[in-house]
């Protein structure tokens, strides 16, 4: 039997904002646990929780990016259960009106084909602290420091029809939050998690399979491993004669695998109703015109704009633009550079590659946009070959100066003189009668070997055009 | 000193007559002498009160001039208080004592008020004649065999049996007009939003209100003044003008346009009750004004309305208390489950448990549509009901409760009834209107209250309206037998 795949995300993106979304509290990720946690995270009787107007802008400011429709009005509800990191007892959330309803996305596939990934709302919430388990014997710690973090849940259409699907749309709303920067997207500290609902169904056939929703994916590696070992255990269990049942699945990254965490039987019953302590949220265009005036060029805009404007490939455009950080950089480093194909060779070349092997991120690489375009500089005047820049990059990442400076320091200014370079040709060809010969009588790869031992000579300075020029001149059959 | 309003004792204290650690200690005294029988107080903070006293007296001495300096006060054990325990009636919060003050508290601490004590209510404020407090019944001075109503039946009876110049006491479906009415007392329940609930503890969030528990509608203007306005930590406070309270006092009532709802005057209403309402009406036709019957159609509905509606907002409100990080909880817990269910079983009376489990059930999935969405819509109506009223009169009066002070147990096992004896005061909460209790000719010699209901907003006239009466009549001025002063 032939199955689809079907799967929806719900994204929670944590907003950025100095304070929590309901009290002045920090939201600074890593502090001395309940350090960061006031009488109104607490949940302490009497206290009352007041909008923190950040969270609006920002999530507006999402609703306009993927063009959706906004919910002018939307209204706070409880979300009722009971669990000791959840310090009143119920969630602040959004149920009925949601602050951003319909929009879209669109998600670029293997085959460079795009499609397009429905949203089907957005709403703020209120995250939960965290209970420790681990580091208690016989009972649980409790840290309200993250009680109250603002939340921005994104909830997709079952639009997804593989794992790489997912990832693409993961990947694609975690660019958008980050270019808004209205999320850091960090995924470790759990500032950007991922919720796979899936299920399968028998190809061609309309309704949908019952779903299972797995949770803790912590990363767009897990998220797709963990969709691919879900997938798979259905077919097996209706393969099996058995139904899918719904349910909230764990995915145990240690074992690649999702288990059972609670059943629709056991879920709770929120019994959600509009909190009565905060007002609707109300905006009018004119606020949105404000919140969004300013707004960064998202993703998609910059793809098209950097091919057309510096002439790149669209998988150079791609890699570039998964990040806005990465995206400024490189733009920088090519006007610097004022070659803007050569900028995109070093950037997603040796520059990346150094950022990956010491675990840095573009915003902390010692080697700056400039710095990476005065040295492309000096490969365009032929100050020096591509090769010496290798050397040159690795001694500006080792923090030894900018290009200029290394180069006279270490002497690896390109040998252009052509007297020297028929110098050392003229050793070359008369050290080595017998290949010279060969060469002379047709074995065109002999050049080959006569380059090498020239630029051996000249310790790689010798600028490798004229060593060729010289070369065919001097070989030629007299 | 007992006697006087609070005009006269700020007067007084300006005057050198007796300081305010004086009057102070007369009041501990008292409460000393007489709430042994009484019970209207959980928390009497004697060192704390002669300490804000002392401060008072030297504000005073530095020429100072606000009317409340210096004035002893009892708040309902529902407002959070640094330092001192706050129980909300409940053992619950037996142990609890906040870390903070709740703005009704700051904004009374800076008018340079000093607290007595915190008043006795019932638990988590649900009840209506004080018998669900975890402390004890609190009994009416008029009567000790009855109840002095509730929530606010502490602070009521504190207030009549002059254990304190004045309380505070929060309403939400009746809790300060009821107990004001069965004590003999002025309780003023002001527009939804007019004072901040920060630091409040919440019964129903969408219904509850803060207000003055007094001997006279002056007394209750100065008090006001010092609570209302807007609180940025209350996002449901209303941003909206305080006006002086006291200006318009002796505003002249010829022409005031009266509406009695013909809803309650009807069955169920004591005829003996109906005839002092009567009276307390002619005479504000003495005064020059006019008396319409109007009608508020869906009156019936409010009492179903409200058991709906604040249960379900209250089964919320209650689960902070968990047992996890503040109030009760059970010894030795096994596991989560059990800590949950030993910390609010035991820490829970049943009057609580009760709307817990009513609130519970009316949120539940498949049943909301039908009994939550439905009694919003009601209150909807309800609301219009007055709307429609205030296009034609400016007050609507009426009996505040359908009849005298009941016996203490006569109606606690019987929920229906005690529910129904908030019948003419719960309608004014789900559409969030100001009202206000005065004490009219008592009914057998015991205190009835006329229910004075003003449009949003109207705290003033409301004020103004009750100030004339009772410069017409002496009923606010009677002290029960026994607490002569």
């Amino acid at each position: 039997m032939q199955w689809e795949i079907v799967i929806g995300l719900e994204v929670h993106a944590q907003l950025a904002t100095k304070s929590k979304i309901f009290s002045g509290a920090a939201t600074t990720f890593g502090a001395e646990p309940n350090s960061q946690a006031c009488s109104v995270d607490l949940g302490l009787p009497g206290v009352l929780p007041v909008l923190n107007r950040e969270v609006v802008t920002m999530a507006v400011q999402f609703g306009r990016a993927i063009e959706a429709e906004l919910g002018y009005r939307s209204v706070f509800a409880r979300k009722n259960y009971f669990y000791p990191d959840l310090p009143k007892g119920y969630q602040i959330s959004q149920f009925e009106l949601p602050i951003v309803g319909r929009g879209d996305v669109d998600i670029e596939l293997d085959d460079g084909t795009i499609k397009r990934v429905g949203v089907t709302r957005a709403h703020l919430e209120e995250d939960a602290g965290k209970s420790l388990h681990e580091e208690f014997q016989d009972c649980t710690g409790v840290d309200l420091n993250r009680a109250g973090t603002p939340l921005l849940e994104i909830v997709s259409e079952p639009d997804m029809r593989s794992a790489k699907e997912a990832v693409a749309y993961a990947r694609k709303i975690h660019q958008i939050v980050q270019y808004l920067g209205i999320c850091d997207g960090n995924m470790q500290e759990g500032s950007f998690r991922c919720d796979a609902n899936v299920s399968v169904r028998p190809m061609g056939q309309e309704a949908l399979g019952t779903r299972a929703e797995v949770k803790n994916l912590n990363s767009f590696r897990f998220l797709e491993k963990a969709i691919n070992y879900e997938v798979e255990r259905q077919i097996d269990v209706i393969d099996g004669g058995g139904k899918v049942k719904q349910e909230t699945r764990l995915y145990d990254a240690g074992k690649n695998e999702t288990r059972s965490m609670r059943s629709k039987e056991e879920a709770n019953d929120y019994r959600y109703f509009p909190d009565p302590d905060l007002l609707p949220v109300e905006f009018d265009e004119a606020f949105v015109a404000e919140v969004t005036k300013d707004l960064p060029e998202m993703p998609d805009a910059k793809r098209v704009r950097l091919i057309e404007q510096y002439g790149l490939k669209v998988t150079e455009a791609v890699t570039l633009i998964s990040c806005r950080t990465l995206a400024d950089y490189y733009e920088a480093a090519a006007e610097s550079a004022g070659d803007a194909k050569l900028a995109a060779n070093w950037v997603l070349g040796d520059l990346l590659g150094a950022l990956n092997k010491s675990c840095l991120k573009i915003e902390t690489s010692p080697v700056t946009p400039v710095m990476l375009g005065g040295m492309i500089q000096r490969i365009v005047d032929n100050t020096i070959s591509g090769k010496i820049a290798k050397q040159v990059f690795e001694a500006m990442w080792a923090g030894e100066g900018d290009a200029d400076a290394i180069i006279e320091a270490k002497g690896l200014k390109q040998i252009t003189d052509s007297g020297a370079i028929e110098k050392i040709v003229d050793e070359v060809i008369a050290a080595n009668p017998n290949q010279a010969e060969q060469f002379r009588a047709g074995k065109e790869k002999m050049l080959g070997f006569f380059v090498g031992q020239v630029m051996k000579q000249s310790k790689g300075k010798a600028n490798p055009q004229q060593v060729n020029e010289l070369l065919r001149s001097k070989l030629a059959p007299s | 000193m007992f006697e006087k309003t609070i005009t006269e004792l700020s007067a007084a204290l300006r005057a050198g007559e007796f300081s305010s650690v004086e009057l102070t200690q007369a009041y501990l005294d008292r409460i000393k002498q007489f709430d042994g029988d009484l019970n209207s107080y959980i928390t009497v903070d004697a060192e704390g009160a002669l300490a804000t006293a002392a401060e008072a007296d030297k504000r005073i001495q530095a020429g100072e001039t606000g009317p409340l300096i210096g004035i002893p006060i009892a708040q309902k054990d529902i407002f959070c208080t640094d330092g001192v325990k706050t129980s909300c009636g409940s053992r619950m919060l037996d142990n609890f004592i906040a870390p903070y003050d709740a703005t009704v508290i700051t904004r009374m601490k800076q008018a340079g008020m000093v607290m007595l004590g915190k008043t006795n209510m019932d638990e988590f404020a649900m009840g209506s004649s004080n018998e669900t407090s975890w402390y004890g019944p609190v009994k009416n001075p008029w009567d000790l065999e009855r109840v002095p109503g509730g929530s606010s039946g502490g602070s009521a009876a504190s207030v009549a049996a002059r254990l304190a110049v004045a309380s505070t006491g929060t309403d939400t479906g009746g809790s300060i007009r009821q107990p004001a009415a069965l004590c003999g007392i002025t309780g003023l329940k002001p527009t939804y939003g007019r004072i901040s609930r920060f630091g409040m503890i919440a019964f129903a969030s969408s219904l509850d209100q803060a207000g003055t528990m007094t001997r006279s509608a002056e007394d209750s203007a100065l008090l006001l003044q010092a609570m209302a306005g807007f609180d940025p930590a209350d996002s449901t406070s209303a941003d909206e003008p305080v006006p002086d309270y006291s200006a318009t006092l002796n505003d002249d009532l010829t022409g005031l346009k009266i509406g009695l709802p013909k809803e309650y005057f009807g069955e169920g209403l004591d005829p003996e009750m109906e005839k002092t309402i009567n009276a307390a009406v002619d005479e504000y036709k003495k005064m020059g004004a006019e008396v319409v019957e109007i009608s508020l159609p869906n009156t019936h509905l409010a009492v179903p309305t409200y058991y709906v509606v604040a249960p379900a907002e209250c089964s919320s409100n209650l689960s902070r208390f968990d047992g996890v990080r503040f109030g009760h909880r059970c010894e030795d817990p096994k596991d989560l489950e059990d800590l949950y269910k030993r910390s609010r079983g035991e820490g829970f009376g049943d009057e609580v448990k009760r709307r817990i489990l009513m609130g519970a059930y009316v949120l539940s999935a498949g049943y909301y549509d039908a009994y939550y969405l439905q009694a919003q819509k009601i209150r909807h109506l309800i609301s219009d009901d007055f709307t429609r009223a205030f296009k034609e009169v400016d007050v609507i009066m009426g009996p505040t409760t359908p009849d005298a002070p009941f016996k203490l147990g006569e109606k606690a096992s019987d929920p229906v009834s005690m529910y129904l004896s908030d019948i003419y005061t719960i309608a004014v909460n789900l559409a969030g209107l100001p009202g206000v209790s005065i004490p009219v000719e008592p009914v057998n010699g015991l205190p009835a209250g006329l229910q004075i209901i003003g449009n949003y907003f109207a705290e003033a006239k409301l004020l103004n309206v009750a100030h004339r009466y009772q410069q017409q009549t002496d009923w606010h001025r009677a002290i029960p037998e026994g607490y002569d002063v």
